[in-house]
């Protein structure tokens, strides 16, 4: 690998002062799992790794009835795959923890990590000098795009990786940022841009500003929620097309609820009329395949992944007779 | 390049060490200490031949750097047997023919392990799911998953 330097800061603040006066010759680092594959890769060439893993207090998972669940940006994703409370209570996260990459993974990557990984798009992740790198165009979207969004692209198609973050997206869960010495809590929505916004980070984070904690609020008593991934392989892959949902049912009827979808946009993606729509939802079959039809009207599908729209549709139908069976 | 002074427990000992910081944890491993039980395959996390225990958990080596073992404990294939005497997670490796051409027998070995320190008394579903970040190009899975359920005893204090 190349040379680079390693800094232990004591405090957050000065973490974020490194990071902030250095811009991208620095790089924060935590689990390092999607990090140091960039590095190897060449994708980024920083001089300096600003290590976090180490600062005290950002490795809890803290749950307060009527209020809800803190979890620490460096609480390690199997911890939040193990976690009973979670298990229970927020039952999508879980879930979706628990099918991120492999165990090793698992044990090393945080939350923190998991919500600003990179994308997996092959052409950003080789040899392509591609727009989110820098270059001129998307390869994606006249070449091999078989993996790539169907809605909310342009100019760049990428999908985001993360599977907690569309868990938490139907959570309506908050993302805490140290900035500039302050904290500031934004809406995970609002945590997430789309290549239109800009093309070349994912997230809103500018230089030295660092997540320090997810805030999910209680949720609604009797609520359900379900994560379902849909992988190539049973092991160790990234969602082809996976849907979260949370919901609320009554006498056979959805009464409230949320779905949120990975795989098909370049964020964790939500439309508000179709939450809308599942107020007061039958949960019988002609009812619910009549609601999967309306999904993602705006989309767009490439010359190779139109079969994305028929599986998001399909695995919505799924989640919502699954959770209205449990 | 400043080096960074570490300090870390290799197999029950208690070792000091300089590393240069873009050294990984699995070079350092081999080439500092000899310990080349620890294979690379893949070197992006997805193969699971160098899979080591930092401090009771199961990690890819060659996704952390040595400057961030500093005050933990790594466990690695050669510190499984005791005094000269194989594991039993070994031994029934060896009885179950589930070591073909050997590249993936050690990291397949320390992710069982380390499910055993968590779940001593695995199902065989849990036993793939431990298992799940560690390919077998021999595709010998099934001797594997045997062989780990061989080794199920209730009470793993004892080991």
């Amino acid at each position: 690998m190349r040379e680079f330097n390693f800094t232990n800061p004591s405090t957050l603040d000065e973490a974020s002062k490194i990071l902030k006066t250095s811009d991208s010759s620095s790089a924060l680092l935590a689990g390092g799992t999607d990090l140091l594959s960039l590095i190897k890769h060449e994708i980024i060439d920083p001089e300096n790794l600003v290590n976090i893993k180490n600062l005290n207090g950002f490795d809890k998972i803290v749950y307060r009835k009527g209020e809800g669940l803190k979890l620490g940006a460096l609480v390690r994703i199997s911890d939040i795959a193990e976690h009973q409370i979670i298990k229970d209570k927020f039952t999508v996260l879980s879930d979706a923890a628990s099918v991120i990459a492999s165990p090793q993974l698992r044990n090393m990557g945080t939350i923190g990590g998991n919500l600003c990984q990179r994308p997996r798009c092959w052409y950003y992740r080789e040899e392509f000098d591609c727009i989110r790198k820098g270059g001129d165009i998307c390869y994606a979207y006249l070449g091999k795009n078989k993996y790539h969004c169907i809605v909310g692209g342009g100019p760049c198609y990428i999908v985001h990786p993360s599977d907690t973050a569309v868990a938490l997206t139907a959570l309506d869960a908050k993302v805490t940022i140290y900035s500039n010495g302050d904290y500031k809590s934004i809406p995970i929505q609002e945590f997430f841009i789309l290549p239109e916004v800009n093309y070349l980070k994912e997230n809103v984070l500018e230089p030295g500003e660092i997540v320090t904690e997810i805030f999910i609020p209680e949720p609604k008593a009797d609520v359900k929620s379900k994560y379902i991934k849909f992988m190539e392989r049973n092991a160790w892959d990234f969602a082809v097309v996976s849907v979260a949902s949370v919901m609320n049912l009554s006498n056979g009827k959805i009464s409230s609820g949320k779905l949120a979808w990975g795989g098909v946009a370049p964020v964790p993606w939500q439309e508000e009329q179709l939450n809308q729509k599942m107020s007061g939802l039958s949960i019988d079959d002609n009812s619910v395949e009549e609601f999967s039809k309306s999904l993602f009207e705006n989309s767009e599908p490439l010359e190779h992944n139109e079969y994305k729209l028929i599986l998001a549709k399909n695995l919505t139908k799924r989640i919502i007779k699954e959770i209205a069976a449990d | 390049m400043q080096m960074i002074a570490i300090e870390f427990n290799l197999n029950g000992i208690l070792v000091k060490a300089e590393v240069n910081p873009g050294v990984r944890l699995i070079d350092f491993l081999r080439d500092e200490y000899g310990l080349t039980g620890t294979k690379e395959g893949c070197g992006i996390g997805e193969c699971g031949a160098c899979t080591i225990i930092l401090d009771g958990k199961a990690v890819n080596s060659c996704l952390i750097l040595a400057c961030q073992i500093d005050g933990k404990e790594i466990l690695t294939i050669e510190g499984l047997a005791n005094s000269g005497e194989l594991h039993r997670l070994q031994e029934n490796f060896l009885k179950k023919g589930a070591v073909q051409c050997g590249f993936c027998t050690p990291g397949m070995i320390i992710s069982a392990y380390s499910l055993l320190l968590l779940n001593p008394n695995p199902a065989e579903q849990e036993i793939r799911e431990a298992i799940a970040g560690n390919l077998c190009r021999c595709t010998g899975y099934k001797q594997i998953i045997s062989a780990i359920e061989e080794s199920i005893v209730v009470n793993i204090e004892n080991d």
